[in-house]
């Protein structure tokens, strides 16, 4: 194993903050090519009962690299930069859509780590909360660490 | 919230507008700067190759977004959606150097009626003529 299975369980602390924008859900929708006026327009979004502008469901995906990406850069963590790591599965449920002013933090757990053959993989658990303590979403991630398995394992 | 399909008028079966969708590199360089993922196989065509790839990939976090659109642009209200999932991508969506860029079909069709005025739709997408992603479905809240 390359990877250190001892994660499982491990919780990283809260996060900074994230402050929620504007521009930065306009940025964020325009890249995904989703121009939705619900997420560019705050008129529009009144129109559907927000009281400004909403963040594209997959917004939330995003904080996991913009908080750094733990446990991928842990050194303790094993990950090493090759071979690289693809996604295998993803869930996220919405309380209610990300908006701007939000003050976003994330926490996030290590729930399993397995062997597949000569990969290994491991799933976290991103909860993203306002600082007041909010529920607002909930992201799971499943990675996959290709090749990185002893020959025999799993 | 104001989604503009309504729960009684739908059923178990019922299929909503499938979709094509257009993946370039620049949509990748994009998608890459707006969440900060910059990992290679994304933009790098050498490295792609180097790690067994035909060549540079969409994220999957790109792709199942692009694949939820059809679900949000079909109710009206993105705010409507509960939830999205997929169980594994089966297979990368392969993006070439070319003005072309890669096709992804997209399809929903709902599989379940819930509580709540909740719906599950699965979703089905393809590149390259094979399924991206196994498992793939998405809840959200009809009017």
């Amino acid at each position: 194993m390359a990877l250190n299975h001892d994660f499982v369980g491990r919780t990283h602390k809260p996060t900074e903050i994230y402050e929620v924008s504007r521009e930065k859900i306009r940025d964020y929708a325009l890249a995904t090519g989703d121009t939705h006026p619900a997420y560019l327009d705050p008129e529009a979004a009144k129109e559907l009962g927000y009281p400004d502008v909403i963040a594209p469901p997959s917004f939330a995906v995003m904080l996991f690299f913009r908080f750094g990406g733990w446990p991928l850069y842990d050194p303790e963590f094993g990950k090493k930069k090759e071979p690289v790591c693809v996604h295998r599965a993803q869930r996220t449920t919405h309380r209610r859509p990300i908006q701007p002013g939000d003050r976003l933090v994330q926490t996030t757990t290590v729930d399993d780590m397995r062997v597949l053959g000569e990969h290994e993989q491991w799933t976290m658990t991103h909860t993203i909360d306002t600082v007041d303590g909010e529920h607002v979403c909930t992201v799971v991630n499943t990675i996959l660490s290709r090749g990185t398995a002893a020959p025999g394992e799993g | 919230m104001a989604a503009r399909v309504r729960y009684d008028e739908v059923g178990v079966g019922t299929e909503i507008p499938s979709r094509e969708f257009t993946v370039k590199r620049v949509d990748l360089l994009r998608f890459c700067g707006a969440c900060s993922d910059y990992t290679m196989t994304h933009w790098n065509e050498r490295v792609a190759k180097a790690v067994g790839l035909p060549d540079v990939i969409a994220h999957g976090t790109f792709t199942i977004a692009e694949a939820v659109r059809v679900v949000t642009d079909w109710v009206g209200d993105p705010g409507a959606l509960v939830e999205y999932s997929v169980r594994r991508f089966s297979h990368p969506v392969v993006v070439p150097d070319d003005d072309e860029g890669a096709r992804l079909d997209v399809r929903g069709r709902i599989e379940k009626k819930l509580d709540d005025n909740q719906v599950v739709v699965r979703l089905s997408a393809s590149s390259g003529g094979r399924e991206v992603m196994s498992g793939a479905r998405a809840v959200v809240r009809l009017a």
